[in-house]
């Protein structure tokens, strides 16, 4: 009885295409954001901040980019961590060597730097789909390992990179707060721009690529743009999360920091969350960065002491056995959980 | 009747398709041998023929999406053989397909909505900002497609995800994204199939309203005959890829060819 | 033809040419040529070894099994570690015994809920196998570094010292592998061509509707193809173990048999041998004749090429000839 549309007519299409037409959500979506950006800074530990919310939310945009591609363009890559490291290591190079630009110009920046690599590795998706793409991306993520490991300058001829703290219009975000608040604000911005993308047209072309591409070349799509723009966009996220990775969370990293285990577990983000959703995005990153936490302190609080070098091949069957469930029982994810029980909560109480 | 048809004729303008000498081969196998016909502005053209002609591989050959090895289609007065499908439904030329080809993971008014793609045109960073130009031309275009789901009436099912639908209603669906391009020819391969008598009679009357209304030149595969004779003003006749029957459906209906082919008289 | 296949005649020839290279410009000593060479080409015969298993499973399920490397590293570690306790031959044998169980088990509870999935799904199940057995492998057997005793020397043996100066070093292991992997191909060839099973498996391949209306049961079929991979994985992880030592690093080796697959063609077990052995030569030639030149002109921090040689070749030939030298070419029928 509290989640009707009940009485909630439209009368303009403005207001029909707005991004929460129902009253209930628009409440909802404001005291979520009320929390976050009020309710937690006041009384959230700063250790919940670095171990829990901070990699959330930064993993979260990089879901968040690595959905557009496969899960509304239905292009697969399974080497994306690639083009996070492309972030991290433009944003510490920029930052280096034109220390006079603001942080936020150097976060644009490298995300277009991924977006241009993207789009040059995006290209083979013009000729090759489903698991040759798959397989071609690989050696993106294997490319780039070699570069970045190989070729000195990117590292400044270190063997691994430390960025100075960020510093936006005085304000410096060194404070877990600061970054939380940083992050967040980051977040917010960058999940309204994919929200309206995916509700406008190019959100459309993305779909109907991934859905039947052929037909949509017969409505007069073009396939080339969809997958370049898909490639670029998704990259251009991924990119300012890679930065974001680099700068903020670890502070200090070396080349293996973005290796092929990152773009797995992307990967698996979007398909546990749910593929083709952006609230699936960040479902998937709670539970990749929470899931770790529960296997430590679940079994111990249960008095079932389990030796911590287990824990990571626990952790690694878990991830498997989830995969292969969520992909027999939910092939889309929490997000489609989640969709249920909203669609249940708007009969409650009555059965159907 | 003989008025409406009188009007109809009418109404039948130039030549603005045509076939010249189209022959197509996958492989070893000659789908199509030699097709030449045309078809005229505002009239509704009936390709029929037992199954394995080469009907739905003659619609493929117009929209671009195989590539003849011989002859040519003049479009518009523009000869081409190998444009690019899309390029296809942008000089205005749409199709529906026999299978269904809806986009399974949208809504219907998003599946409608993707046939206006062709004609929106302001770029990335206007949407992710939706603002000004972005918005303004989202909404233009969902007034257009509105339009399009009352003319097929189908109004009650904007939300509702294509896979949920029953057949009938998705291949109203089908013919909704197919109009929202605004073609000149519309490309229609078996749109009753699969239906029973009532959806046939509602997708006729929606067929000869797109001729009517919008003066839509119609292109239609179809096996019901009663259909055809009903609804066609000239008719294509193919059996294993050739041209065997062209003119009014009396006239086909009379040929011995065409007679012979489907009663599979060897020849 | 020529105009048709211009891409991949280009490439062969660029291939050939850098395969000359270093003999024609005196870089090297023939001796010490034919030595990297026949490295190569012995690393090659081991990619061939674990791709192998890969092109089984995708010729008769339409599967591309990710998880192969990790089936290679369980088989090894299962083996290594049971020989501790009794004969070689005796650990082998239920080593294989346990690849059946898991092909039973991957079948029953993987692939037959997802039957009617596309690729991508499969694909993505298959990771998760991967993820599944990297942590229960690692649980039951251990995650130290363990040694598989073959039996033969390892140490290298001189030969054809009187051709060339110095003569060349080959490793009596490397040998007997390539040897094992041809006796393996022979008899899968045989198999294959000759058994009924194996003409099962084959029309499986072809059309899976089509098999089971004539009473081949897929399930079965299935199970017995995940074994017979399972048993290449196991002469890959015995050969491979004995070789480097069973550890982690093993299942990350598989990774490079991608782009032998390829290579040669997702549905060919010829093409995987030819793809690994293009590769293998390919990786090891241009590491010690094309490295230090890049890593001279380039300023780098060592080689490291290996690591992205065979990605960027498969890289290429997706983009010119998708189905590989020898696999099946891809009909899109609208």
């Amino acid at each position: 009885m509290f989640y009707r549309e009940n009485g909630q007519f439209k009368s303009s299409y403005a207001s029909d295409l707005q991004m929460l037409p129902i009253l209930q959500d628009r409440l909802f979506m404001a005291g979520l954001l009320v929390v976050a950006f009020v309710a937690v800074p006041l009384f959230v530990s700063d250790y919940l901040f670095l171990a829990i919310l901070i990699p959330f939310l930064i993993l979260a945009l990089a879901a968040i980019g690595l959905n557009l591609l496969v899960g509304y363009c239905g292009q697969i890559s399974i080497g994306h961590a690639a083009f996070m490291a492309v972030g991290a290591y433009s944003a510490y190079n920029l930052a280096l060597r034109i220390p006079q630009l603001n942080f936020l110009v150097v976060l644009v920046l490298s995300g277009l730097i991924a977006s241009a690599v993207g789009l040059v590795f995006g290209l083979p998706s013009l000729r090759i789909k489903g698991l040759y793409l798959a397989v071609a991306t690989l050696a993106a993520q294997f490319f780039m390992d070699w570069l970045f490991a190989r070729v000195k300058w990117f590292t400044n001829y270190a063997p691994s990179v430390s960025p100075a703290p960020i510093e936006i219009f005085g304000w410096k975000v060194d404070s877990p707060l600061d970054k939380y608040l940083f992050v967040l604000c980051v977040l917010t911005v960058f999940t309204l721009l994919a929200r309206n993308l995916v509700r406008g047209h190019i959100g459309r072309e993305w779909m109907a690529i991934r859905d039947m591409d052929v037909a949509a070349e017969v409505i007069g799509i073009r396939p080339v743009y969809a997958k370049l723009t898909a490639f670029a966009v998704s990259s251009f996220y991924v990119g300012v999360a890679g930065a974001l990775w680099g700068f903020v969370q670890l502070g200090a990293w070396e080349p293996l920091a973005f290796d092929l285990n990152l773009s797995l577990s992307l990967l698996f983000m979007i398909i546990i969350g749910g593929m083709g959703s952006l609230l699936g995005s960040y479902f998937g990153a709670a539970f990749i960065v929470t899931l770790p936490i529960l296997l430590n302190q679940v079994p111990a609080a249960l008095g079932v002491p389990i030796p911590t070098a287990m824990n990571a091949h626990l952790e690694s069957m878990i991830f498997g056995a989830l995969i292969i469930f969520f992909l027999i029982v939910e092939p889309q994810g929490l997000a489609r959980l989640w969709a249920i029980g909203k669609e249940k909560l708007r009969l409650w109480p009555f059965p159907h | 009747m003989a008025g409406e048809s009188n009007a109809r004729a009418a109404r039948i303008g130039e030549v603005i398709l045509a076939l010249e000498g189209v022959s197509l081969a996958f492989g070893g196998v000659k789908a199509l041998s030699d097709i030449s016909f045309d078809v005229r502005e505002h009239e509704v053209r009936a390709i029929i023929g037992p199954n394995g002609a080469g009907k739905s591989s003659m619609l493929n050959v117009i929209n671009g999406l195989y590539h003849p090895q011989q002859g040519t289609i003049r479009y518009l007065g523009r000869e081409y053989h190998d444009m690019d499908p899309h390029e296809v439904a942008v000089s205005g030329i749409a199709r529906t397909f026999q299978g269904l080809a809806l986009f399974r993971g949208m809504t219907v008014l998003d599946n409608i909505m993707s046939g206006r793609n062709l004609k929106m045109h302001t770029n990335i960073l206007l949407q992710a900002l939706r603002i000004g130009p972005a918005l303004r031309e989202e909404i233009a275009h969902r007034e257009v497609v509105e339009g399009i789901i009352d003319f097929l009436e189908i109004q009650a099912y904007r939300r509702t995800p294509v896979g949920r639908l029953p057949y009938g209603l998705q291949k109203r669906v089908d013919l909704a994204r197919a109009l929202a391009t605004e073609p000149r020819i519309l490309l229609l391969d078996e749109p009753m199939a699969g239906m029973n008598l009532e959806e046939k009679q509602d997708m006729c009357r929606f067929i000869l309203d797109v001729n009517d209304q919008f003066g839509t030149t119609i292109v239609l595969i179809e096996h019901d005959m009663s259909v055809v004779m009903d609804i066609s003003d000239r008719v294509v006749v193919l059996d294993y890829g050739r041209k065997i029957g062209d003119g009014t459906p009396d006239e086909v209906r009379g040929n011995r060819a065409v007679i012979d082919a489907y009663l599979g008289v060897s020849h | 033809m020529l105009k048709k296949h211009w891409p991949v005649i280009l490439l062969g020839i660029a291939l050939l040419v850098g395969l000359a290279l270093p003999l024609a410009t005196g870089a090297s000593a023939p001796g010490f040529y034919i030595e990297v060479l026949l490295g190569g080409l012995m690393t090659g015969v081991l990619y061939s070894l674990v791709a192998m298993g890969f092109a089984l499973i995708f010729k008769a399920s339409g599967v591309f099994n990710f998880a192969q490397g990790t089936m290679v590293l369980f088989a090894a570690l299962a083996v290594a570690r049971m020989a501790e306790s009794m004969p070689l031959w005796v650990a082998i044998l239920l080593a294989m015994g346990i690849m059946v169980v898991l092909a039973f088990l991957i079948e029953r509870i993987v692939l037959r809920p997802l039957v009617n999935q596309e690729g991508v799904a499969l694909l993505m199940a298959t990771l998760g196998v991967t993820y599944f057995l990297d942590g229960l492998g690692q649980i039951v057997w251990g995650s130290d570094v363990y040694e598989i005793n073959l039996g033969i020397g390892k140490e290298p043996v001189m030969i054809l010292q009187n051709v060339f100066e110095g003569g060349i070093l080959v490793n009596k292991e490397d040998f007997a592998a390539a040897l094992v992997a041809t006796a393996l191909v022979a008899a899968l060839a045989v198999f294959f061509q000759k058994t009924p099973t194996g003409r099962a498996l084959r029309a499986v391949a072809d059309d899976h509707q089509a098999a089971q209306s004539i009473g081949i049961p897929l399930n079965w079929i299935w199970v017995i193809v995940w074994s017979v991979a399972g048993f290449v994985a196991l002469v890959a992880g015995v050969i491979w173990g004995s070789k480097l030592g069973v550890q982690f690093s093993l299942s990350q080796v598989a990774l490079k048999a991608l782009p032998v697959v390829i290579l040669g063609g997702f549905t060919s077990v010829t093409g995987s041998i030819v793809g690994g052995l293009i590769i293998g030569v390919g990786e090891k030639m241009s590491e010690v004749f094309l490295g230090p030149i890049l890593v001279k002109t380039f300023d780098l921090a060592g080689g490291g090429i290996e690591n992205w040689f065979a990605y960027v070749l498969a890289l290429l030939f997706l983009l010119v000839r998708p189905e590989g030298l020898f696999g099946e070419k891809l009909i899109d029928r609208v």
